[in-house]
């Protein structure tokens, strides 16, 4: 499981399925306002992609770089979901109101709309990373140190 | 004929579920019928009009704690090592089935499915249906609870998520390089 996977079949169809999957969790990022889904499941969407990648291709694979590098995004996330309620209660409104989210040339409902995306993609980032380093974790905890974090 | 299909469909739940872990001795096929379990689960949370759950069910039962029960098996037995498991004792067997009359007793007086007049009906449903578009200006009534009437529990939510994934890396990750 942990050396790269040499079956063509496996390595072409996890080429053609990881954009696919993450084209769909940006989907859902987007649309899950006005429709099912959202930032959860936007992120577990994308880590499920990341996962595939790194097993299938390993870490040493551009794939798996990219893999690495997003492990140093833990709590941007929640960064990301606080700074958009710190941004609230500047426009003068209370923490996490997104109709104060003072951005200039917004209306209400775009105002709104900016606000919960933002804090959609922030719950989405958390979440993804997350996934990516609890299963890291579980995957090399007892091989040579592959991951530097 | 609607009633019948969805009885089929409780029935396979209960069927995956009990093969699990009654039927099927290897870990590795264990593990595939609970994968399959969440499907089915989903299934039904999409028949209760619950499309978001049946989203996250789908997405987390059958394709991530999939993906975490099989790497945590790589390094572990693949079978179960107590094959020769013994008889269930007789009060278990008899009490089981007493308990089941007894919560299908009671589950006639629960509300009807659908019921309107049943108390989560009318509690603070028709708030949120009727006042949500006037106070947060999003169509979709989910969101407007999820993100921003309960936008603290949301936050909250995150934290406990980030907080997993420390604590796992510190308990899971070796030390050093």
């Amino acid at each position: 499981m942990k050396q790269i996977h040499d079956s063509i079949i496996v390595q072409t169809m996890s080429r053609l399925l990881i954009p696919l999957a993450q084209l769909f969790a940006l989907y859902v990022l987007f649309f899950g306002q006005y429709g099912p889904g959202g930032g959860f499941v936007a992120g577990v969407i994308w880590t499920t992609s990341m996962i595939l990648a790194f097993l299938v291709f390993g870490l040493k694979s551009p794939q798996g770089r990219l893999v690495e590098k997003v492990l140093h995004g833990d709590g941007i996330g929640l960064i990301i979901f606080v700074g958009v309620g710190g941004l609230c209660l500047i426009g003068g409104g209370e923490f996490l109101n997104y109709a104060n989210l003072e951005i200039p040339g917004l209306d209400a409902p775009a105002r709104r709309y900016t606000g919960i995306l933002l804090a959609q993609i922030g719950v989405a980032v958390d979440v993804a990373v997350t996934g990516i380093s609890i299963v890291l974790s579980l995957a090399y905890h007892d091989t040579e140190q592959e991951y530097d974090v | 004929m609607m009633y019948s299909v969805n009885i089929a469909l409780l029935l396979l739940l209960v069927l995956t579920a009990a093969s699990a872990t009654f039927l099927v001795k290897e870990l590795m096929s264990s593990v595939f019928i609970l994968g399959s379990y969440s499907f089915f689960l989903s299934l039904v949370w999409a028949w209760l009009g619950a499309v978001d759950v049946a989203f996250v069910e789908a997405v987390i039962g059958a394709g991530l704690a999939t993906v975490l029960f099989l790497i945590t098996l790589f390094d572990t037995a693949p079978k179960d090592s107590r094959l020769r498991r013994p008889p269930p004792p007789l009060a278990g067997v008899l009490g089981l089935p007493l308990l089941g009359i007894l919560l299908l007793l009671a589950a006639n007086d629960l509300p009807q499915f659908g019921d309107p007049t049943s108390p989560p009906n009318v509690h603070i449903s028709p708030m949120y249906l009727q006042n949500s578009f006037a106070d947060t200006l999003t169509p979709n009534v989910v969101t407007s609870v999820l993100m921003d009437y309960r936008a603290f529990d949301t936050l909250i939510e995150t934290v406990v998520i980030f907080t997993a994934g420390i604590a796992c890396a510190l308990l899971l990750r070796e030390p050093g390089s």
